[in-house]
């Protein structure tokens, strides 16, 4: 099969480079990035 | 096509795989400080064992608090990024037919590597760094720990640049043709994770490196929490993506099986990249400071997608085992592949007893103490370790230590001495930590926080402590603790003895371990084509069955604490 008619699967799954971004990427965002903001807007909690 | 240099590049006489020699230099020279690493924390293993059962309490406070940083330093940091380096370097030359990218950036990632784990040892020996392997904010440890961290992850990541660049050159010089092997595949992902842990690593341990010097002003605890555990628990999913790996290499070295479906298991692999280091989530479960939304999503929606790549691999690896020996003639009943496997060959016994216990006891546990609901139950109980001991050390270490029977024949070139020996150890630490887990778990159940060094809150002025039954699981743990170390302590001098003074094997095959003989004849098609897989499909459904009943009775456990009226 030519190279131009993989799969996308299979595109990606040869893309290491891809897979790099996005591993990257996903868990940083949904994780990190989710996290900081939330702890970041957290209000100061009133001291009795 | 090749692009090994000249006189840098040797055939195994065993398998007919060409090895890089600079690659093989930088395995040796991890594997063996792996191992070193590895000596340290079982040491510090058997006396925390000591310690946590009550009837013998060995350690005073002190101490056990020192020698618990230092077990969690040495065993889920360098024992296991030594190791995964080693395993980095094996997949993206040998099995890849390259040479490896840089030699000088391999020695740069070893020194700084080694350099960093001997500062934080030497630090947390000399009680300057009590602060436990999380080292929470506002514990302070001196400023060389925090180096010491920074620099073992900045070599290990320089290590996984190297890794990467290899794979590139690999491509680029067409050294092998179409995609990678699949054992590749899993090293790769294994790479990603471990750059994002890398990372979070380095952005948690500078700022805490300049508070520790009195540079800057004291990070935010919550903030701190939220991105070590993005270096603590996601470093433990490259080793489940190694392990996976490893699963697949071993399973065709000792089996000969093949990889079920290379689409459905690199997607498997693809779900770890995606979705694996979501679960760090799970150890912010009971913090105020974020929100219901992020931990129901991180642990739960998000997270399964990578339990059920754990399912796939579950599945995939044990049904190629399976077909495999169908196809060589042990077709008798739903377990006569099973039965008929080479048990007496460590390197196929330490994968299946790790495959087991990561499945059955790591995957259950994890999962259900993953559910926030659940999480309230076990957060910073016993339970917690009883849950990363089957995963981390009945899986991952137990995979790694059969690897280890390969890579001493096949790339040290050295034969093992007290075969006898090397056969029954992957049972006795299996038996061990299953013991341990089991003790953990159970005792845990009953409240016993986990890192505590007094449960029985020894001269409290309220009555405190645990009752009897407790005791016995906590006895459990101490013995199948001791049980581990014993195992362990025979694979270290197992490994150093042919090491070091084995009888070399070049220009030879190794010495094979145990391998199942072909029963059918070459024209027995029948056999050789079937690719059913029951016994397999049996297996999983006692893990779904069992999984259920588990889940369910911790739902149960929790209305006894949590009555709705």
């Amino acid at each position: 099969m030519s190279q131009d008619k993989k799969h996308p699967l299979q595109k990606l799954l040869d893309n290491p480079w891809l897979l790099l971004a996005l591993g990257v990427l996903i868990p940083v965002l949904s994780y990190t990035v989710w996290g900081w903001v939330e702890l970041a807007t957290l209000a100061p909690a009133a001291l009795p | 096509m090749s692009n090994h240099l000249e006189n840098q590049v040797r055939t195994c006489d065993t398998t007919g795989l060409p090895v890089c020699l600079t690659a093989q230099k930088f395995i040796k020279l991890n594997g063996v400080f792996a191992v070193i690493f590895l000596l340290i924390g079982a040491i510090a293993a058997v006396l925390l064992a000591l310690t946590r059962w009550p009837a013998v309490h060995l350690l005073d406070a002190q101490w056990y608090y020192r020698i618990l940083t230092a077990h969690g330093m040495n065993m889920l940091i360098f024992w296991i990024l030594f190791i995964e380096v080693a395993i980095l370097y094996f997949a993206c030359t040998t099995l890849l037919n390259s040479r490896l990218f840089s030699k000088k950036i391999a020695w740069v990632s070893f020194v700084m590597m080694l350099v960093g784990a001997v500062m934080v040892n030497v630090i947390v020996f000399i009680g300057k760094a009590d602060v436990l392997m999380t080292s929470y904010i506002p514990l302070l440890a001196h400023p060389v720990f925090y180096l010491g961290i920074i620099l073992v992850a900045v070599g290990t990541l320089i290590g996984v640049y190297n890794f990467f660049a290899t794979v590139y050159i690999a491509k680029r010089d067409k050294t092998y043709d179409g995609s990678v092997p699949l054992v590749v595949f899993g090293a790769i992902a294994a790479a990603i994770i471990a750059v994002v842990t890398l990372l979070h690593g380095a952005v948690v341990m500078i700022p805490t490196f300049t508070w520790s010097m009195g540079w800057t002003a004291q990070p935010d605890p919550g903030w701190y929490r939220l991105i070590w555990w993005g270096l603590g628990h996601q470093s433990q999913q490259v080793n489940v993506c190694a392990m996976v790996s490893v699963w697949y290499l071993l399973a065709s070295l000792t089996t000969g099986a093949k990889p079920l479906n290379q689409a459905v298991c690199r997607s498997a692999f693809v779900l770890y990249i995606l979705f694996i280091n979501l679960a760090s989530a799970h150890h912010l479960l009971v913090d105020p400071g974020v929100g219901a939304g992020w931990k129901i999503w991180n642990t739960s929606y998000a997270m399964y997608l990578a339990v059920l790549a754990s399912m796939i691999h579950g599945f995939t690896v044990p049904a190629s085992v399976e077909i495999a020996q169908r196809a060589k003639g042990y077709v008798r009943g739903l377990f006569g592949w099973l039965t008929n496997a080479p048990w007496k060959n460590p390197g196929f016994s330490a994968f299946f007893l790790s495959l087991v216990i990561f499945g059955f006891i790591g995957g259950i546990t994890g999962v259900t103490l993953g559910t926030q609901q659940i999480n309230i139950l076990a957060h910073n109980t016993l339970r917690i370790p009883g849950h990363f001991h089957a995963t981390v050390v009945g899986g991952t270490s137990l995979a790694f230590m059969g690897l280890i029977y390969y890579v001493v024949p096949l790339i040290f070139q050295r034969e093992f001495y007290a075969r006898s020996l090397a056969i029954i150890q992957p049972y006795i630490f299996g038996i061990g930590i299953v013991m341990l887990s089991f003790g953990m778990s159970f005792a845990g159940s009953a409240g016993v926080p986990r890192r505590h060094w007094d449960v029985e809150f020894t001269g409290a002025n309220l009555a405190a402590g645990f009752d009897s039954g407790t005791h016995l699981w906590l006895g459990v743990m101490g013995i199948g603790g001791v049980l581990a170390f014993i195992g362990l302590l025979t694979f270290i001098l197992l490994t150093v003895a042919a090491v070091f003074f084995g009888k070399s094997n070049k220009g030879r095959a190794m010495t094979p371990w145990a391998t199942p003989k072909t029963l059918v004849t070459e024209g027995d098609v029948d056999a050789t084509e079937d690719h059913r897989s029951p016994g397999t499909m049996t297996l999983v459904i006692i893990l779904l069955v069992t999984f259920v009943v588990y889940y369910f009775a911790n739902w149960l456990a929790l209305t006894d604490v949590w009555h709705v009226r």
